[in-house]
């Protein structure tokens, strides 16, 4: 049974279509695995006896006409699913069960997909190591007492170990291709306003986007094309044509011009990664792509843009745990001391950080200074990228600027920390496509990702650049289920 | 109040000492959108509902849950800035105004602060000694919160969300008023026009019209505003006033004394009929705005604005222009008339049902005399008026041909009330027509001057005043059914 969880999404529907294995078989495998797996932490929230049992009805009444038919998915805990504890890693939500369903899931199990259960990640999104999460730290499948990246740390250690399929995330900062970069995954984070944000937890609604996670491109093409779709429900969804991702997915990238920005060339950036870009302008140039030297001025200006935009956002946004309608509720004296009470227990640190610096760039007198001034630079970035654009069809990147880190080496260092969104915070800014792939291993033999930064809506252009590159690079992770021993 | 003194009519103005104060008004009016849905949601807005019941997951602000503009509810806004004679801007922003209370699920308010889809207009009241423009600053959409009640359980407060989400205009005029009067006039004002258009049913009990004040005073004749403080949420043109009057005389007071007024927001207490500081200016909350970015700016093109244009209905200035210059009614009338456009509705119905031979005076006497009357005796709208425009155009044209006299007019319409009875019948039933055979009323007369003859050689000694006398005679012989015209003229021939 072993062999069902390390096929790759398009094996598994394929056996599934030919009947060689049935959705239930699949659910049973995922769900044994996960059984052994506790130490991975990955899971929030199980949801395997109504995924037995819903694979058992598809089984039932088969339709192979599905993108997805019988295929059990795991999904991050920041996506509402009805029925179903919603967590978004807080203990502020720790019981809340939502009655409803996020459109992003909900397109998934329209085409066949049966949840499996909720994946960990950090505290309403905040983090880039799960280390902020309340439901504790996840380990790395690729070694122990590593991080997984975050905060789509629980979905990508699910997909690593072999716990799901595929998955989802979200990526508000590089929260898709950051834990993708460290567990040796493929993640991509679409265009903003490709996939509906409806009933997913809000982080900073400017930048948070949905987005597939697999262990290989194609898988991820595959997703998209089923959590992609125009939603009257969420404002900011964009009604533009979208590609059958996956069925026009091509190795053939001849002549596609490929940008290098030199500004993500940063000090103190490890040999290594230096390296690794290196060869992965070698892997392009090998599938036919040119490479030119571009220039993104404000580069340095996306993190801490970012860490203005954001929290000021999410100071907001947060604003609606409050223990009046629904989850965590702490008693108070009065309604000021209840609010107090509730929020200190309810949010961790790091949210609580966020929420601080979010509400202080917004204050009166420091608006301007901040919020507004934050919002200027914002454009100034999407400039860069929109010019960019004029002379290449993508950009390549390192994903991050280091691999994966041990658990608690950076938690008392948020600064430290934030540095690890450097390369993919600049894509949200500007609301760009942008896929990380595995490309190599650092000295640990710790993987190691680049990124191809798309243009809006050009979704497919990166992937046909990741499918090319990937036959290259040709890299396979080495996971030894140390947990289970 | 007693060192009030008046000038003219509407005007307000405070003696103490040897200094003349006026007070300055501004109104921030939250009209509530007349929408079967929410601003951001589709549960429903009806009033009066159980709580809670009228409650989306966007509206209790739900995890990932988002809003969607109600685009029906940007129509009204538009609709009522053009009423205003507004400027509609093609691109407007909803910023987030962020505090905590019990009764905002979301922790912040959507509301338009920087760009309002509405700039500047203007309102022209009618005022006993002629016209007054009151400029509008600004009109905004926004959302309202829902309410928390303290006095049903002792030991907790209850929040009901069926408000929560409601479409809100909130209309800024400029300090332009200058007394409790002028505010009687504005607020009625807008509500004319807002009803005209169907954009708020402003019903104050309902909560749909509500207003914050702000007060300040200065010398007369001075051009500098003084500090003003803001009165929340009075949802009275009655209690405005009362506030506006408390208000005003407590800043005079401060002044006189050599105080300074501080910036401040204070409450009407009702029951006491007093302002009290809620909190000052030190203390006001930082609503750190920011526009929202769950929605994106709000962008109406020009031919959408125009369509809207087109479908405004005549509204009452123009209306009142018309009712002078085609039905010759009076300025004065006209008003009274065009205030409310069912008032308006009913006398043009009962203009055009009293066809060719129509008389205006008689049309306007009868709706703003005896039909008032009934409507504020029954304390029910023209709407419901138990006699039908039809039926009061048909007893109008029974007097101006003469079939009935003005005093039998008002019993037929006493009897008329009964189920909006056609006046003709009353009349052919009860035989109240009107004795206009000269033949008849001569033989009345010859017989009354007969049995008066004392009388009738006074009158002709001088005494005219007993020419009264022989009318009411006449009159009463006849049941109140002769022609008082006729008689008239038939005792000035034979006395």
């Amino acid at each position: 049974m072993s062999e069902i969880t390390s096929l790759t999404l398009y094996e598994l529907i394929k056996n599934i279509k030919e009947k060689k294995i049935s959705s239930n078989e699949a659910a049973k495998s995922f769900v044994d695995r996960a059984e052994k797996s506790k130490k991975i932490n990955a899971y929030v929230t199980e949801n395997f006896e109504n995924c037995l049992k819903l694979s058992k009805e598809f089984d039932d009444k088969p339709n192979f006409d599905l993108k997805l038919p019988g295929i059990p998915i795991a999904v991050k805990d920041l996506f509402c699913t009805n029925e179903v504890r919603t967590t978004a890693g807080s203990n502020i939500l720790n019981n809340f069960v939502p009655t409803y369903e996020s459109t992003v899931t909900q397109n998934i199990w329209n085409e066949g997909g049966i949840l499996l259960g909720k994946l960990n990640c950090d505290e309403f999104a905040m983090g880039s190591s799960n280390e902020t999460s309340f439901f504790g730290n996840v380990q790395n499948p690729i070694a122990e007492d590593l991080v997984p990246g975050g905060s789509s740390g629980g979905s990508s250690a699910a997909l690593a170990a072999n716990l799901t399929p595929v998955t989802i995330g979200t990526d508000t900062g590089g929260s898709i291709r950051q834990p993708a970069s460290f567990t040796g995954t493929v993640g991509l984070k679409p265009t903003y306003g490709s996939c509906s944000r409806y009933g997913i937890v809000a982080f900073a609604s400017s930048l948070d986007q949905a987005g597939p996670m697999s262990k290989d491109v194609k898988d991820s093409s595959i997703l998209l094309e089923v959590i992609s779709s125009f939603d009257k429900k969420d404002s900011t969804s964009i009604d533009f044509k979208r590609n059958n991702y996956s069925s026009e997915l091509t190795r053939n990238i001849k002549g596609l011009k490929i940008g290098i920005p030199k500004e993500y060339r940063v000090d103190g950036m490890p040999d290594e990664i230096e390296k690794l870009w290196k060869k992965g302008i070698e892997y392009a140039k090998d599938c036919g792509a040119e490479i030119i030297d571009i220039s993104l001025p404000h580069t340095s200006y996306a993190l801490p843009t970012y860490y203005i935009v954001a929290p000021a956002e999410a100071s907001s946004n947060l604003a609606r745990y409050d223990g009046v309608k629904y989850g965590l509720r702490s008693s108070g004296k009065n309604l000021i001391d209840m609010y107090e009470k509730t929020r200190s227990e309810g949010f961790g640190e790091e949210v609580k950080r966020r929420v601080m610096i979010g509400t202080y760039v917004l204050s009166s007198g420091y608006y301007d200074a901040y919020y507004l001034k934050a919002q200027k630079v914002r454009q100034l970035i999407k400039q860069d990228f929109d010019q960019a654009y004029n002379k290449v069809d993508a950009i390549l990147t390192p994903s991050t600027p280091s691999s994966a880190f041990k658990i608690g080496e950076k938690s008392n260092d948020p600064v430290s920390m934030y540095l690890n969104d450097i390369f993919t915070v600049p894509v949200n800014l500007a609301g760009l496509p942008g896929i990380s792939i595995p490309a190599g291993v650092d000295k640990n033999n710790y993987p190691l990702g680049l990124q191809i930064i798309g243009k809006p809506f050009d979704e497919q252009t990166i992937l046909n650049i990741a499918y090319s590159m990937e036959e290259k690079i040709n890299y396979k992770n080495n996971i030894t289920d140390w947990w289970m021993k | 109040m007693d060192e009030i003194m008046s000038k003219n009519n509407s005007e307000y103005l405070i003696e103490r000492n040897d200094n003349v104060y006026e007070v300055v008004i501004g109104l921030e009016v939250h009209a509530q959108v007349t929408s079967n849905s929410k601003l951001f949601s589709s549960s429903s807005t009806k009033f009066g509902a159980e709580p809670n019941t009228q409650v989306s997951l966007v509206d209790a602000a739900f995890p990932g849950m988002l809003p969607v503009i109600n685009e029906f509810c940007v129509k009204q806004a538009i609709k009522t800035g053009i009423g205003l004679r507004a400027k509609i801007n093609n691109k407007s922003v909803f910023d987030r105004k962020n505090y905590f209370y019990a009764d905002l699920p979301q922790g912040y308010q959507i509301s338009q602060y920087k760009y309002p889809i509405v700039g500047e207009g203007n309102v022209i009241l009618d005022m006993p000694e002629g016209q007054k423009q009151v400029g509008i600053e600004r009109l905004h959409l926004e959302q309202d919160a829902g309410k928390s009640i303290h006095d049903i359980d002792p030991s907790n407060t209850l929040v009901d969300l069926n408000r929560s989400g409601v479409a809100l205009m909130e209309i800024v005029s400029k300090p332009d008023l200058r007394s409790p009067d002028e505010v009687n006039a504005y607020i009625k004002k807008l509500r004319s026009i807002m009803r005209y258009l169907g954009t708020c049913d402003g019903n104050m009990q309902e909560g749909s019209l509500r207003a914050d004040v702000n007060v300040s005073v200065r010398i007369k004749g001075s051009k500098d505003l003084g500090t003003r403080c803001e009165i929340k949420n009075v949802n009275s043109i009655k209690f405005m006033q009362m506030a506006i009057i408390y208000e005003a005389n407590r800043q005079v007071d401060l002044i006189e004394e050599g105080q300074e007024i501080d910036q401040e927001t204070r409450l009407f207490d009702t029951k006491k009929n007093e302002t009290r500081s809620m909190r000052s200016k030190e203390d006001a909350h930082d609503y750190r705005y920011f526009p929202d970015p769950d929605l994106l700016p709000l962008e109406v093109t020009d031919e959408f604005i125009d369509k809207l244009k087109s479908e405004i209905p005549e509204l009452p200035d123009d209306k009142k222009k018309r009712f002078i210059d085609e039905f010759k009614v009076s300025p004065y009338d006209a008003t009274i008339l065009v205030s409310d456009i069912d008032t308006a509705k009913y006398f043009e119905e009962v203009v055009a049902k009293m066809g060719k031979n129509r008389d205006m005076k008689l049309a306007v006497n009868w709706i703003t005399g005896e039909l008032f009357a009934v409507l504020n005796e029954k304390n029910i709208e023209i709407t419901q008026s138990p006699i039908s425009a039809k039926n009061l155009a048909k007893l109008i044209n029974l007097i101006k041909n003469g079939t009935i006299s003005g005093k039998i007019a008002k019993t037929i319409f006493e009897l008329m009330l009964d189920g909006d009875i056609d006046p003709q019948i009353i009349v052919e039933e009860k035989g109240l027509k009107q004795e206009s055979d000269p033949k008849a009323l001569e033989a009345l007369i010859d017989k009354i001057i007969n049995d008066n003859r004392e009388k009738a050689i006074e009158y002709k000694q001088g005494k005219e005043k007993l020419f009264g006398f022989f009318v009411g005679q006449a009159m009463k012989a006849s049941g109140g059914k002769a022609n008082p015209q006729l008689i008239n003229e038939i005792l000035k021939k034979k006395l």
